[in-house]
């Protein structure tokens, strides 16, 4: 596969998350664009991991590439990390607001 | 066409149109169910790419922990589509515009790349979970490690939010 | 050998001291005290002046160097007294006619309440001082320190009876008169500093820096200095201070004509000579500026009324007469003339001041006349002053004035002409003046009469003294053809003028006059002056007051050309409408509306920019994009 295909696909998903933060005012649903767009990059880190493999001498070695799919593994920690907090500050908003829209979080401006 | 292209080209379909209808769909419950299927279809590409320990993390992670988690949260505050407020529609257009405008940028900015590398898509193994568990417990062990301490944390973090004041 | 000058710097200290006493005591001291310290110190700086010209004619000239005034990088600027013949002999009429003066004011200024004499006195101390410093400055910086300190004394001592608005006015229109001068002063100097990097006389003048000037250069500075010499020595266009400079109690007069001020403007030229000299346009223009202004104030005065007045444009016509003598290089004649101008004028002033102090305070000559009987001295005095600026052999201003003359004959025929009818103008409107004031009958009040008396010995001493040496001060300068060798000062003052004259033998040698013609030259000026003066006395001896207008050319004369008028309506008043039009137009409009209208758009712009600053998180998201898409734009397409 061309490595421009895969950069496109991720380009894709990740401008629909952009466009989804923009235009929803839900605050769980522009989490879940966050998220998307998270898992955008992760797909493009993977695939630049297969394709920089050319080297004899490093394949030679069995963990080679491996460092771009160890930083999505990580992402994906961080990502679970900033979720459970991120929807307890949601929840906490909806207990207080009784809403989830992020036009009242205007508040703060006071 | 192999068979690998077309699969890579099914599942790019499958992802994006996902995508565009958890942004469009007006229930959160289905925006969630939608971005599952998005989950599902880039743990696709991730097998594709011989990377099945984090095909499979993904689902685990992602399509089943993160996702419940959020569905749980909507089901908790009984979100539905009403709830959410019409938003000004103008504005609603201009992130659009803006955001396909970055999508145009940058894909011109790929054009002008004339970069010929390509992705091997079967061969080479450094996603298989043997050779990633050697990596993540010798270079990387201290990095994982405090990984948990993140962990802890935000679990502290989450209750002490979460608690009623 | 340096030695001997070493004690110079008291010169002009001594005055300043008399200044700082007078000034900072000026409620506690009594008349007696202020006025003897005030003339004290101008007495000792005099005797410390003759015991340095003493020195000097024994050859010992020296640049005193006492500390660095300006010291920038390349730019040395020294605080130098440069004692020489030139500096030493203004030096000795400086103070010699300044402590005369300092005497007479003593009786004069008898009226005044005891803290405005102690004042007065301190002006003049400073004005002394400012002129000492003037005079010994070793480089043109310090010479302009002088320079500014007789501008602002003159204002103060014009403006001395500052109650009086029109007093007021006089001392400002000296004053702005003066800075526009020393504006071109000024340029001289930095065109000097930035072509040779010194201001230095004998670093300025040595053969080395003046190759280093192109003839633009020292054209463009010797007329720079020239305006600042117009402004200080009153010829057009900026003479018309003088006259009013009057508004000065009379012995300030004296001072402001005789001994200081007016005659900075003839030493720095005859300081700078070999840089006039080798500018031979600047020349031309002094020549001609000098000999307009000469006739143009005698004419001026052939009609005024007011004793001062005619005084001062007798002045401001002399002053002309010098300028020519500098104009045609005659710079040893403008120095003589300097000096023995600084003896008659200071007499007729002190004088005149006698008149009017037995007038009391009556100026118009119109109410006066037949004082002969009632003033001895003073009208004896006066007389020989009258004699010695009219030119009549033997008084001093004979020899002085026809050393110009004739100088102004070799060069050119025509510049004789006219000097000789300017000097006998001179001789006509002295004599107008002299028999109206002295001759005929009183035409005064009564009462005014009944007071009529001599004046106090303190007034008569200095006028006894002046008018000795307005009789034998010219004989110092006694002409080739006369005598030889009798021209004393030229051989004195020779080592100053030394480059100039080697330069000008080098260039165009001067074709001397022959003795016969010069004989026929002075004859003539002699003759035409004798006639103008005889028919004077006929005339105006048998003066009637009459009532009516004068018309016709008289008018004009007696309006004095309009020249405030032109003056006024050429720059004062587009002046005024241009400031008018700059308050109005540019001031409120558009300086305040610019000032104004940057306030307004940043209030009015952060009133439009709030709505950016909304709270709204989505607002906040899409600014992000878009700031992200530019910087794409940038980056990828730019």
């Amino acid at each position: 596969m061309d490595i421009k295909a895969y950069i496109v696909l991720a380009l894709t998903l990740f401008t629909i998350g952009i466009i989804g933060v923009l235009v929803r005012r839900n605050a769980i649903i522009i989490f879940m664009c966050v998220e998307l767009m998270l898992n955008a990059v992760n797909l493009l880190l993977v695939a630049f991991s297969k394709m920089h493999a050319v080297s004899a001498a490093v394949k030679a070695s069995p963990t080679y590439a491996s460092d771009a799919q160890i930083f999505v593994f990580f992402i994906m920690i961080v990502a679970a990390a900033e979720v459970s907090v991120g929807l307890a500050i949601i929840v906490m908003l909806y207990r207080n607001t009784h809403s989830v829209d992020v036009n009242f979080l205007n508040r703060l401006k006071n | 066409m192999n068979i690998t292209t077309l699969s890579f080209i099914l599942l790019s379909i499958m992802a994006i149109g996902s995508a565009v209808m958890m942004i469009r769909s007006k229930s959160p419950v289905h925006s969630i169910l939608w971005l599952i299927i998005v989950f599902f279809a880039i743990s696709g590409h991730y097998v594709l790419l011989n990377a099945q320990f984090l095909a499979i993390v993904n689902i685990i992670v992602y399509a089943g922990a993160i996702m419940v988690l959020f569905l749980f949260v909507v089901m908790l505050m009984n979100l539905n589509a009403e709830t959410e407020p019409v938003k000004n529609y103008r504005l609603q257009l201009i992130g659009v515009i803006s955001g396909g405008a970055l999508l145009l940028i940058l894909l011109s900015a790929l054009m002008k790349m004339n970069s010929q590398q390509m992705v091997q898509m079967k061969i080479g193994d450094p996603g298989l979970i043997s050779n990633l568990g050697k990596v993540l417990f010798t270079n990387y062990i201290l990095p994982f490690e405090l990984s948990s301490i993140l962990f802890l944390s935000a679990m502290i973090g989450a209750v002490v939010i979460g608690k009623k004041d | 050998m340096s030695n001997v000058l070493q004690i110079a710097w008291l010169i002009p200290i001594l005055p300043l001291i008399g200044f700082i006493i007078n000034g900072a005591g000026r409620n506690n001291l009594s008349k007696g005290v202020s006025g003897f310290i005030g003339s004290a110190v101008v007495f000792a700086s005099f005797l410390l002046s003759i015991y340095v010209f003493i020195q000097v004619k024994n050859g010992h000239t020296d640049v005193l160097h006492y500390f660095n005034f300006i010291n920038i990088e390349s730019l040395k600027i020294a605080f130098d007294f440069k004692l020489d013949q030139l500096s030493s002999l203004f030096l000795l009429i400086i103070t010699g006619v300044g402590f005369l003066i300092h005497v007479y004011s003593t009786s004069y200024m008898h009226e005044e309440p005891a803290k405005d004499f102690a004042k007065y006195f301190a002006f003049l101390n400073l004005f002394v001082f400012s002129m000492l410093l003037l005079v010994m400055g070793a480089n043109y910086v310090i010479m302009f320190i002088g320079w500014e300190g007789v501008g602002l004394c003159s204002y103060l001592l014009i403006g001395y009876w500052f109650r009086n608005n029109d007093y007021t006015i006089a001392a400002k229109k000296a004053f702005i008169m003066n800075r526009i001068g020393d504006l071109g002063f000024l340029l001289a100097v930095f065109w000097l500093i930035a072509k040779v990097g010194t201001v230095s006389f004998d670093e300025v003048f040595s053969t080395v820096n003046l190759a280093k000037l192109t003839l633009t250069d020292k054209t463009g500075i010797t007329l720079l200095l020239f305006i600042g010499a117009t402004g200080k020595s009153a010829q057009i266009p900026l003479y018309t201070w003088l006259p009013d400079a009057m508004a000065g109690p009379t012995p300030v007069s004296a001072l402001i004509h005789a001994a200081t001020m007016v005659t900075a403007g003839i030493y720095m030229i005859a300081r700078s000579n070999i840089l006039y000299t080798m500018a031979p346009l600047t020349q031309g223009v002094i020549a001609i500026v000098g000999l307009a202004t000469a006739v143009l104030a005698a004419t001026i005065a052939l009609k005024q009324n007011d004793i001062k007045k005619v005084l001062a444009y007798s002045t401001v016509s002399q002053l002309g007469i010098m300028f020519l003598g500098l104009g045609v290089g005659a710079y040893t004649g403008a120095v003589f003339h300097v000096m023995t101008h600084a003896f008659f004028k200071a007499l007729l002033f002190l004088g005149a001041g006698s008149v009017i102090h037995a007038m009391s305070g009556e100026q118009d000559m119109r109410n006066m006349g037949g004082l002969k009987k009632h003033m001895n001295i003073t009208h004896l005095t006066f007389l020989l002053g009258c004699l010695a600026i009219a030119g009549m052999p033997p008084f001093s201003g004979f020899f002085s004035k026809d050393e110009i003359l004739a100088a102004a004959y070799a060069n050119n025929p025509l510049l004789w002409g006219i000097g000789v009818i300017t000097a006998m103008m001179t001789a006509f409107y002295m004599f107008r003046l002299y028999a109206m004031t002295f001759l005929g009958k009183f035409r005064g009040t009564h009462d005014q009469e009944h007071h009529l008396h001599e004046s106090p010995f303190a007034m008569t001493f200095p006028l006894i003294i002046l008018a000795l040496l307005a009789v034998i001060g010219g004989w110092v300068g006694i002409p080739e053809v006369f005598m030889h060798g009798g021209h004393k000062l030229e051989a004195f003052l020779e080592p100053v003028f030394a480059n100039t004259n080697e330069y000008v033998n080098a260039h165009h040698p001067h074709e001397h006059l022959s003795p016969s013609k010069e004989y026929i030259l002075m004859g003539v000026s002699v003759a035409g002056a004798l006639i103008a003066l005889l028919y004077a006395w006929n005339k105006f001896s048998k003066y009637e007051k009459t009532e009516l207008p004068s018309t016709g050319f008289a008018k004009l004369l007696e309006n004095k050309w309009y020249v405030d008028e032109i003056y006024q309506s050429i720059i004062i008043q587009p002046l005024r409408s241009l400031s008018v039009f700059f308050n109005n137009v540019i001031e409120k409009k558009g300086i305040d509306g610019f000032v104004n209208g940057t306030g307004k758009a940043v209030n009015y712009g952060s009133r439009q920019l709030r709505w950016l600053q909304s709270g709204q998180v989505g607002a906040y998201v899409l600014l992000m994009v878009i700031g992200i898409l530019v910087l794409f734009i940038i980056q990828l397409f730019l």
